[in-house]
């Protein structure tokens, strides 16, 4: 498998000559409509598991959208329509009418911090509580394991109930991925997370993503390339609703196999 | 194009000129009205006000108790059946109505009732209770104001809720939170300090409702709490009081305008404050 052009067809796999880990996501000739807009078009995509996965194009490419399927939060929008298969650990999410769980086993970063109104603690709990039960000890050691794990401690640990709205931008969105990552989930969906963040805050949620892959599978939309480069392990490019070119993030940037991507990438559009 | 600049500078300053006249006249009679309900309710404040019940007229004693502990039994009685149906209703608007037409006509008929007036209302309440009933009661003079109050907290409530950005409602839903408890733990939460205006802003506009009391609670010149019956209010004791020959009424009536003016300042300001604790969150 050296350097082939990968068909956004087929099941496409990134390709490359890392070692190839198992496939946590498999998207099948997913369509996705906003009312009468066709907003993805024929994706097929295979996410492996415990990696990065960048996606990257120009606004309206449908990347946010295609985020959006992975947890099905479209479900609140009458009129938003997803056909095709997403398979997920083997199960498809897309067909069933619920899929209870779903949103435990993948979370999701928003590209605005989105703290609720309630101390930094009880923004961790909130998650925790709506699966168990612990009891008040246990309940104190995940909230601490989650915000050690997001690297926030040491700069909350006195404040733990304050407001979470008197944090910084850059506290308050690893907040969020503290609060997401509190519950466990196997996949986290990432849409812009750095976008509104200074440069220091976007080290440390780029520090926190290669951490967290140890135990979560990472999907994350981007509109910065650099980012993308550094981040993450695969980049797909995705133009107009159709996944354009998928894979190794090093060969994305190197040697594009499509002249779309290499127009992209080097500032020629978008 | 001096003549323009002339023209466009003259009408600049006549326009600012009528602004300002009109903007006198309204504060002129805004305090004439405190500075005379001050005047008079200051001189009428007496301590036996608040731990006696209604004097006979024409004496030299006073007492409003009965009056004052019967006003807070209606707000309160208003309070509990008008703040439930309107954050549920406002937040049924918000959450789940959106632009429906559905939501629409409700917002549109929310609307009028806001505008009603307050003497029609009465009148709803005495047909629906008092005249079943046979008799008049305090509870069927909340049910009025409670029924004034509701659009208000409807209004405000829908207001404030849609002020709550989606993404912190997705971000709840995202961590798998059902419809309820992104309501009741986020939303609400996040929209509290706006929901306390409407309702704080509800309740000071029941404060001094007289028109529809006259058909529902009436009066009662002695302590009671029975909400079955009639009881003793703030707004009807002026309006009875102030109407009457007694001196030590007509007193009673300035004093008890002036508690009212004073009770819905204080109303006001603290939604000012709670609001501005709205603002501040943006």
């Amino acid at each position: 498998m050296v350097n082939q052009p990968v068909s956004a067809k087929l099941p496409a796999a990134p390709q490359g000559g890392a070692a190839r880990k198992a496939t946590k996501i498999a998207v099948r000739n997913l369509n996705f409509y906003y009312g009468g807009f066709h907003a993805i078009k024929d994706v097929n995509v295979e996410i492996l598991e415990n990696t990065v996965t960048a996606f990257i194009g120009p606004s309206g490419c449908g990347k946010s959208t295609l985020l959006r399927v992975f947890n099905r939060i479209y479900d609140l929008y009458p009129g938003h329509r997803a056909e095709g298969e997403v398979i997920l650990d083997g199960e498809d999410i897309v067909a069933p009418k619920n899929y209870p769980g779903l949103r435990a086993k993948v979370g999701m970063v928003f590209q605005k911090p989105t703290p609720f109104p309630m101390s930094i603690y009880e923004n961790i709990a909130f998650g925790i509580r709506l699966y168990e039960r612990p009891s008040r000890s246990e309940m104190g050691d995940r909230v601490q394991q989650a915000l050690v794990s997001a690297g926030l401690w040491h700069e909350v640990k006195e404040k733990l109930h304050q407001s979470a709205l008197t944090l910084s931008g850059g506290q308050q969105q690893r907040l969020c991925i503290a609060r997401a990552l509190a519950i466990h989930p196997e996949v986290l969906l990432l849409d812009e997370p750095c976008s509104a963040l200074d440069p220091i805050s976007t080290a440390n949620i780029e520090e926190l993503i290669f951490q967290a892959k140890e135990t979560c599978t990472l999907i994350m939309v981007t509109h910065n390339m650099q980012q993308a480069a550094r981040a993450s392990e695969y980049t797909a490019f995705m133009l107009d609703g159709r996944l354009i070119e998928y894979a190794e993030t090093s060969q994305i940037f190197t040697r594009p196999s499509d002249r779309r991507t290499e127009d992209y990438i080097t500032g020629r559009f978008g | 194009m001096i003549g323009v600049v002339a023209r466009r500078r003259a009408i600049d300053v006549a326009t600012k000129l009528l602004m300002g006249a009109a903007t006198l006249v309204g504060i002129f009679f805004l305090l004439w009205i405190l500075w005379t309900t001050l005047r008079f309710g200051v001189a009428g404040l007496h301590w036996d006000l608040f731990t006696k019940d209604t004097p006979p007229p024409g004496t030299n004693s006073f007492g409003l108790r009965n009056a004052f502990v019967g006003s807070l039994i209606l707000l309160g009685l208003s309070l509990l059946m008008g703040v439930p149906v309107g954050l549920m209703a406002g937040t049924w608007l918000a959450e789940y109505g959106f632009n429906s037409r559905i939501a629409n006509a409700v917002r549109f008929i929310n609307d009028i009732m806001l505008s009603a007036p307050s003497i029609e209302i009465g009148l709803f309440a005495y047909a629906i209770m008092v005249a079943p009933m046979g008799h008049f009661s305090a509870l069927s003079g909340s049910l009025a104001l409670a029924v004034l109050m509701v659009p208000i907290i409807v209004r405000t409530t829908d207001e404030m809720l849609s002020l709550v950005t989606g993404d912190m409602r997705e971000a709840a839903i995202a961590l798998g939170a059902p419809k309820s408890v992104v309501i009741t733990r986020v939303t609400w939460v996040a929209a509290r300090a706006g929901i306390l205006t409407g309702i704080l802003i509800g309740l000071a506009r029941i404060s001094g409702e007289t028109a529809p009391l006259l058909f529902t609670v009436l009066n009662n010149q002695y302590f009671s709490t029975d909400i079955m019956r009639p009881m003793a209010n703030i707004p009807y004791v002026i309006f009875q009081f102030a109407l009457s020959p007694y001196t030590n009424w007509q007193q009673m009536a300035w004093a008890a305008a002036f508690i009212t003016v004073v009770f819905v300042l204080m109303l006001s300001v603290l939604a000012r404050f709670f609001l501005g604790r709205v603002q501040v969150q943006k």
